[in-house]
C-alpha cells in the first residue's frame, strides 16, 4: 500500500491513499492543528465530496478506534507466537507512585526482567519510550516479560 | 477640534467598512470590491467626501500594504517555496506569460507606453492569494487533489513579485537603463541574500524574535517589519518586498503565533488600504473605462482557466479538476491595487488607476462567484453525460 504525501503551502500536509476497493481516502493535517478527514468521490476522482473537520481530541478518538484495538490484536499474536512470553497493558491511576515521574525511576527491567515496551497515552501510542519518559496518571503501560514478571510490574506501578 | 472631526471621519469610514464587511460576509463574496466601492464614495467626486482624514488613511494605507505582505510571507517558509519553485517552474511560467500578456497588451494598444504595460502586466498577473485562499477553505476544496497545484502557482507568483515590484519601483522612478538595471540587481542581490539567511539562519531571527509574552512578540515583529520595509523602500527595493521577506524568514510555531497576532491589525489597516485606492479614483473616471475593464476582465480569466487547466494536467488531474484549479485562479486582488497604487502614486496614465479599479472590482467579486457556482455545473453536466 502506497501513501502519498503533498506539501500544502501555507496550509500544511496531505496524506491520501487508494483503498483496495478503489476508494480514495485522505488526511489533511493542518499547522493549527486541526485535522480534515477526506473521501473521495467516485466519478470525480480529485474532488473532496466530504471534508470531515476534526479537533485534536476528535482526531486523537478516531486514530485510537482505528489504531489501538489493532495495537492489542498484534499483541495478542504476539503471545501466541512465543510461549510463556506474557503481555499486560497496566493503567496507571491517580496518586500512585510512579505518576508524575521518570519511568526509569521504577527499575522495571532490573528488577522483575520484564520490559516496557509502549505506553498508550490518550489514544497515541508511545512506542519503546526511554527512562526519561515521566508517566502520568491515566497512562497505560504495556508490558511484556513471564507472567510473574508482569504481575510483578504491576504490583510496582500500583504501589511502589 | 480638528481631533474630533478627524475621528468622527475615521469611524465612520471604519464603522461603514465593518457593515459592508458584514453584507459580504452573509451573502458569501469578498469584502474587497465593497471596500473598495466605499473608498469611491468617500473620495473626490464621490457621495461623501471626507474633508480632514485623508492624510492619516493615506499613511494607514502604507502600514495596511506592509502588514498584507508580512502576514502573507510568515504563511510561507523558505523550504516551501524552494521546493515549490524546483517543482512547478513550468507552471509559474506559463502562468506569467499568459496573464502579463492581456494587461501588457492591452495598455500598448491604448498608447500608454512601455512603463504602464509593466505596471499593467502585473495588475492582471498576479492572483489574490487572499481571495483564493478563502474560496478554497470556504467551498472545502482543501482537500482536492488539484488544491496544491493551485498553492504552488500561488507561491510562485507571491516570489514573482518580490522581484517584479523592485522592478516596477525602478522603472516608474524614471531611472534609465543603467540605474534601472543597477536597482534591479540590488533587488535580486537583497531577496536572494534574504532568501539564504531565512535558510540558513532562520533560527538566529526566530532566536531574537521569540518571546513568550504575546505583547513582545508583536512589537518585535511589526518594529523589524517596518525596519526592513524602510530600508528596502531605501534601496528602492519596495518596501513590501522587505516585509514579505521578513515574514519568509520566520517560521514554524513563531509564525504561527505572529499571524495569529497580526491579523486583527491586518484585516484593519488592509481594509483602509482598499479605501484608500478607491478615494484617489474619481468615479466619474470609472464609467468610461469600465468596458474595457469588463473586456480585459473576460480575457484573463480564459487566460487563468488555460494557465490553471495547464498545471492541473501536468499534475495528472482529472477534467473536472482542471475546470476547478483554473477557477480558483480568477480572483484578483490586493496585489493588482498594489501595483496600480504604485503606478498612480507615480504619475502614470490617468485612466490606469480607474481601469485598473473596475477591474479588480469585477474579478474580485465575480472569481469567488465563479468557484461557488462551478461546482453544481460540473456535476449537471456529469449528470447528462
Amino acid at each position: 500500500m502506497e501513501v502519498e504525501q503533498t506539501a500544502l503551502p501555507g496550509i500544511g500536509l496531505r496524506h491520501e491513499f487508494v483503498t483496495q476497493a478503489g476508494r480514495r481516502i485522505g488526511v489533511v493535517s493542518h499547522r493549527t492543528g486541526r485535522r480534515d478527514l477526506i473521501v473521495y468521490d467516485r466519478l470525480d476522482p480529485d474532488r473532496a465530496c466530504e471534508a470531515i473537520k476534526l479537533n485534536d481530541e476528535e482526531s486523537d478518538a478516531l486514530a485510537e478506534l482505528l489504531g489501538a484495538p489493532r495495537i492489542v490484536q498484534r499483541l495478542n499474536a504476539l503471545h501466541r507466537e512465543v510461549e510463556g512470553l506474557v503481555s499486560e497493558q497496566l493503567p496507571i491511576a491517580p496518586g500512585t507512585p510512579y505518576a508524575g515521574r521518570p519511568m526509569g525511576d521504577a527499575r522495571v527491567r532490573t528488577r522483575t526482567g520484564t520490559s516496557i515496551v509502549a505506553v498508550v497515552r490518550a489514544g497515541q501510542v508511545i512506542a519503546s519510550p526511554g527512562p526519561e519518559f515521566v508517566l502520568q496518571a491515566g497512562d497505560v503501560v504495556v508490558v511484556v516479560g513471564s507472567s510473574e514478571g508482569t504481575e510483578a510490574v504491576a504490583e510496582i506501578m500500583a504501589n511502589g | 477640534m480638528h481631533t474630533a472631526i478627524l475621528f468622527v471621519e475615521l469611524g465612520g469610514v471604519v464603522l461603514a467598512l465593518g457593515v459592508l464587511g458584514a453584507f459580504a460576509l452573509r451573502v458569501g463574496i469578498s469584502p474587497i470590491p465593497l471596500y473598495l466601492i466605499a473608498g469611491l464614495a468617500f473620495g473626490t467626486g464621490g457621495i461623501l467626501p471626507l474633508a480632514t482624514s485623508e492624510d492619516f488613511i493615506s499613511v494607514g494605507a502604507e502600514l495596511g500594504v506592509i502588514l498584507l505582505l508580512l502576514t502573507l510571507g510568515l504563511e510561507y517558509n523558505a523550504d516551501e517555496l524552494v521546493t515549490s519553485l524546483r517543482g512547478n517552474a513550468k507552471g509559474g511560467l506559463v502562468d506569467l506569460v499568459l496573464n502579463a500578456a492581456p494587461g501588457a497588451v492591452a495598455a500598448l494598444l491604448l498608447g500608454w507606453g512601455p512603463v504602464a504595460a509593466i505596471a499593467m502586466a502585473g495588475v492582471t498577473y498576479a492572483t489574490s492569494s487572499g481571495i483564493t485562499a478563502k474560496v478554497l477553505s470556504d467551498l472545502g476544496w482543501i482537500g482536492n487533489r488539484e488544491t496544491p497545484v493551485v498553492l504552488s502557482l500561488l507561491v510562485f507568483e507571491d516570489l514573482t513579485m518580490a522581484l517584479y515590484l523592485p522592478i516596477l519601483t525602478a522603472v516608474l522612478a524614471g531611472v534609465g537603463f543603467i540605474g534601472g538595471a543597477v536597482t534591479v540587481a540590488i533587488a535580486l542581490a537583497t531577496v536572494s541574500v534574504v532568501l539564504l539567511v531565512a535558510l540558513k539562519y532562520g533560527r538566529v531571527i526566530e532566536a531574537f524574535v521569540r518571546s513568550p509574552n504575546s505583547e513582545v512578540l508583536l512589537l518585535k515583529v511589526v518594529g523589524l517589519a517596518l525596519l526592513v520595509a524602510g530600508l528596502a523602500q531605501k534601496l528602492q527595493v519596495s518596501a513590501a518586498v522587505g516585509a514579505f521577506l521578513v515574514g519568509i524568514a520566520l517560521s514554524g510555531e513563531l509564525a504561527e503565533d505572529a499571524r495569529a497576532l497580526l491579523s486583527p491589525l491586518r484585516d484593519l489597516f488592509a481594509a483602509v488600504f482598499f479605501v484608500f485606492f478607491g478615494l484617489q479614483t474619481d468615479p466619474a473616471a470609472i464609467w468610461p473605462v469600465a468596458g474595457l475593464a469588463a473586456l480585459l476582465a473576460v480575457v484573463s480569466m480564459i487566460t487563468k482557466l488555460a494557465t490553471g487547466a495547464y498545471a492541473a494536467r501536468k499534475a495528472g488531474i482529472a477534467r473536472e479538476g482542471r475546470v476547478r484549479a483554473g477557477i480558483a485562479l480568477i480572483p484578483r486582488g490586493e496585489f493588482n491595487i498594489v501595483i496600480a497604487g504604485l503606478a498612480v502614486a507615480a504619475g502614470a496614465h490617468p485612466d490606469l488607476g480607474p481601469l485598473a479599479a473596475a477591474y479588480v472590482l469585477i474579478l474580485a467579486a465575480f472569481g469567488p462567484l465563479a468557484a461557488r457556482l462551478v461546482q453544481p455545473l460540473i456535476a449537471a453536466v456529469a449528470r447528462r453525460a
